[in-house]
């Protein structure tokens, strides 16, 4: 019984850590979001994600929403004369036919104050707003602290 | 004095390679890496989380892995401790040869959050350090690092900090011995401490 419980809990952190959800708005495919764990609330959290966009038209992501935090922004980490700043990013550009990655390192997302601590295993929804195409929502997994990348068996496909 | 023609010819070629060896330096900027002449032994004097204050000589001949950051940085500073994490792992049974340091540019915040957690969330081996204002710009300095706090009204307390996101090395007498600019894969890290251990 003990055995068939504790099964039962690995199967869904499994499900959840391997959601790594693909999602079509129109011409862009949304994939490999995921954020890191974070140790409470009170530093921000991170989102990154892929975006391609099949079409013939440029897009851009022009701002992010989630009930996991309350001031959630897009930046952008420069790193210019060995010195790495933070700078708020308008929008990230989608251009037409080309992959976009939110990575580490470059643009992302940043979750500032955050509801409550993001927990290893755990998702969280994320609306993404594009200029062109609109709204979409996508389910984002959180990953451990030490977390590089996108935990998919699919990444980088 | 009378040069012949071959004097003249090498004279201007020696013209030519210090005006070459000084554009190599001037170009090399603020990476200390490049520091012409004597041996370069950065320091610091900073208390970690319980207070107790610790300079490059109280690691007892270890190498040091040195990072400059804060921890409300969410996707640098992270990404890099993650790298250290993975080296020391990967180190195995030379780990103890080798001392990562995080060193708070946001001290005060810092240590109201909490730096000996976040610093243990990514590997137990790293000790956390946060000083005053004086201290921390001191220990940036011997280093000759950047760092500068930035107004901005969107960031949490309103500010920001733009930072040099380098590992710096330093050597078990304190010498500095390389930096790894960042980015830098956890695999070349630890080939490069390997060789040395």
């Amino acid at each position: 019984m003990k055995t068939l419980a504790f099964s039962a809990i690995l199967s869904l952190t499994a499900s959840a850590a391997f959601a790594c959800e693909t999602v079509t708005l129109g011409d862009l495919i949304i994939q490999n979001a995921w954020s890191r764990a974070t140790i409470g609330a009170g530093r921000p959290g991170v989102l990154y994600l892929e975006i391609t966009n099949k079409g013939s038209t440029d897009d851009a992501l022009v701002g992010i929403a989630t009930p996991a935090a309350g001031m959630p922004m897009l930046h952008e980490t420069v790193v210019s004369n060995g010195v790495a700043s933070m700078p708020h990013a308008m929008a990230v550009p989608v251009p037409a036919g080309q992959t976009v990655a939110l990575a580490p390192g470059g643009y992302h997302g940043m979750l500032m104050d955050l509801t409550a601590a993001l927990k290893e295993g755990e998702t969280f929804p994320v609306t993404l707003m594009f200029q062109t195409a609109g709204e979409v929502t996508v389910t984002v997994d959180v990953l451990s602290m030490r977390a590089e990348g996108p935990d998919c068996a699919d990444a980088g496909q | 004095m009378r040069l012949t023609g071959m004097q003249k010819a090498l004279w201007a070629a020696a013209g030519i390679a210090v005006l070459a060896y000084a554009t190599l330096l001037r170009d090399a900027g603020p990476s200390p890496g490049f520091v012409a002449g004597a041996p370069f032994h950065p320091t610091f004097s900073l208390p970690d989380e319980t207070g107790r204050l610790l300079s490059p000589s109280d690691f007892g001949g270890k190498h040091l892995l040195v990072f400059f950051g804060f921890t409300n940085c969410p996707d640098v500073c992270p990404t890099t401790l993650a790298e250290v994490a993975q080296v020391m792992d990967d180190l195995g049974p030379d780990a103890g040869k080798v001392q990562p340091l995080f060193i708070s540019i946001d001290p005060e915040r810092d240590r109201r959050l909490g730096l000996a957690d976040f610093t243990a969330a990514f590997h137990p081996a790293i000790i956390g350090l946060a000083g005053d204002a004086a201290q921390t710009r001191a220990a940036a300095d011997s280093f000759r690092i950047h760092f500068a706090r930035e107004n901005d009204a969107t960031a949490p307390d309103g500010y920001t900090i733009s930072h040099s996101p380098a590992l710096y090395l330093i050597g078990p007498e304190g010498d500095w011995l390389r930096q790894f600019t960042y980015g830098t894969p956890a695999s070349e890290i630890l080939a490069d401490l390997r060789s040395r251990l």
